[in-house]
């Protein structure tokens, strides 16, 4: 006998398990509490996956994800329309967004240099950065990469490329983390907050 | 089967959620892959940034198998390089090229201490080291069966003022003999013949081209691969070193 379910759910559980965060295991458990109440939880999450992959799109000038095009970060009349914090992706702005600490404009890059994996300028969305500094609506470009080697590649190149335009271009600090206690750091990130350290 | 080794990290590729397939170079393992479990976490990824000395420790059931990779800290070198724009350029250009032309698991300890004394090095500044860097080049050429030989002009014989590198053959010609093929010869620096002039951007970048020809056209061409963009990257990098060139004046 056939210990395997009808191919359908096995097509929903094999969906499931593509998710990040869930094995074949959590897929399993996911699709069951699906199946168990297909009224109030599956069908209104099949509603809403489908209108949210009808509305959404990426914003045609920083990248950001929403319903709207330009977004409603690049619409909104409160924040400061002349900086710009340059991120890798759509969830290093929503991490930024989470903190309310960036009152200004988002550009996502899509990605990182990456010597290994092939990923040069033109994979990522540099051109249309060098627009907008262009344009002349940035005062301030924050280069809110990551602190990794390929991450510290591309803010050097950003910064080559955006210093002809006159542009301040500034980069995140590095080191001891909030409530962070030395003596569980990692040797990188000691190194490298000694290396940044500040007259007190 | 297990084995514990210092190491130079190579290159991380993310690989499933959290992990990564992380290429280090030992003394005695030679280039050797492993699979670090969380190596992508936040935990880990600090660790298996390219050109950190770790002490690595792989295990695996059988020798065939890619394995499992741990390890610990033994010098931050990326973490010391991410600033400082012409040292990250010549780490990305080393790890990217070993990680790219070693075979896997072939022991070469030459090249090994080579990029080891440059990891180590990194944090005194780019300029103090690249011309060991290019002299690395040159050691990787020959541990791959490309070497250069600069021993003696290919010509006449003589050792002394030699000036050029046939493109073909690889080996030294010297100025006298060089002087009529000297558009079609690529110059060889100062420094690659044990001379001083180590801190000049021009010579830097000779001695860049005349590596290249040869990965380029050996290395790498032999394989039908691109040279790896980060060593492109350093020698635009250091081009911008140069002082602008006088503009020719236009003709009347």
């Amino acid at each position: 006998m056939s210990v395997r379910g009808p191919d359908q759910v096995e097509r929903l559980v094999a969906m499931l398990a593509r998710l990040p965060g869930l094995g074949r295991r959590s897929a399993r458990r996911a699709a069951l509490k699906l199946l168990q109440d297909p009224g109030g939880l599956m069908l209104p999450l099949a509603q809403a996956l489908r209108e949210t992959a009808e509305a959404v799109r990426p914003c045609r000038v920083c990248g950001n994800l929403d319903t709207q095009d330009p977004c409603r970060i690049c619409t909104d009349p409160a924040r400061e329309h002349d900086v710009l914090c340059v991120v890798e992706g759509v969830s290093d702005l929503w991490a930024l967004e989470r903190a309310h600490v960036h009152r200004g404009l988002y550009h996502v890059l899509g990605g990182v240099l990456s010597a290994l994996s092939g990923v040069g300028p033109d994979d990522l969305r540099v051109a249309d950065l060098l627009a907008r500094v262009a344009e002349g609506e940035a005062r301030e470009v924050i280069l809110a990469l990551p602190a990794t080697v390929d991450g510290a590649t591309t803010a050097h190149y950003l910064t080559d490329r955006l210093r002809p335009t006159g542009v301040i271009v500034t980069r995140l600090a590095q080191g001891v983390p909030m409530g962070g206690a030395l003596d569980v750091m990692d040797d990188g990130t000691l190194a490298a907050a000694l290396k940044a350290r500040r007259p007190a | 089967m297990e084995w514990q080794a210092p190491a130079i990290v190579l290159e991380a590729r993310p690989h499933g959620e959290g992990g990564a397939v992380v290429g280090v170079l030992t003394e005695a393992q030679g280039r050797h892959l492993g699979l670090a479990k969380g190596g992508a976490s936040r935990a880990q990824a600090g660790l298996w940034q390219p050109g950190n000395l770790v002490e690595v420790r792989w295990v695996a059931r059988l020798s065939e198998q890619l394995g499992a990779f741990s390890g610990e800290m033994v010098h931050p070198t990326a973490a010391l390089a991410l600033d400082d724009p012409l040292a990250l350029a010549l780490l990305n250009s080393a790890c990217a090229l070993a990680a790219d032309a070693l075979p896997e698991r072939e022991a070469q300890p030459r090249v090994f201490s080579g990029l080891l004394a440059l990891m180590a090095n990194l944090g005194r500044g780019a300029p103090a080291l690249l011309a060991d860097y290019i002299r690395w080049e040159a050691l990787l050429l020959e541990a791959l069966g490309y070497g250069l030989d600069l021993s003696a002009c290919a010509v006449t014989g003589t050792a002394g003022h030699l000036t050029h590198v046939s493109p073909r053959s690889g080996r030294a010609v010297s100025a006298e003999a060089a002087a009529p093929y000297a558009g079609r010869l690529l110059p060889l620096p100062l420094f690659l013949q044990g001379g001083q002039a180590e801190a000049d951007p021009a010579e830097w970048l000779a001695g860049l081209r005349l590596t290249g020809h040869f990965l380029t056209r050996d290395a790498f061409g032999s394989r039908h691969r691109p040279v790896p963009a980060a060593r492109e990257w350093l020698e635009t990098r250091i081009q911008a070193l140069l002082p602008p060139q006088p503009e020719a004046p236009a003709d009347a």
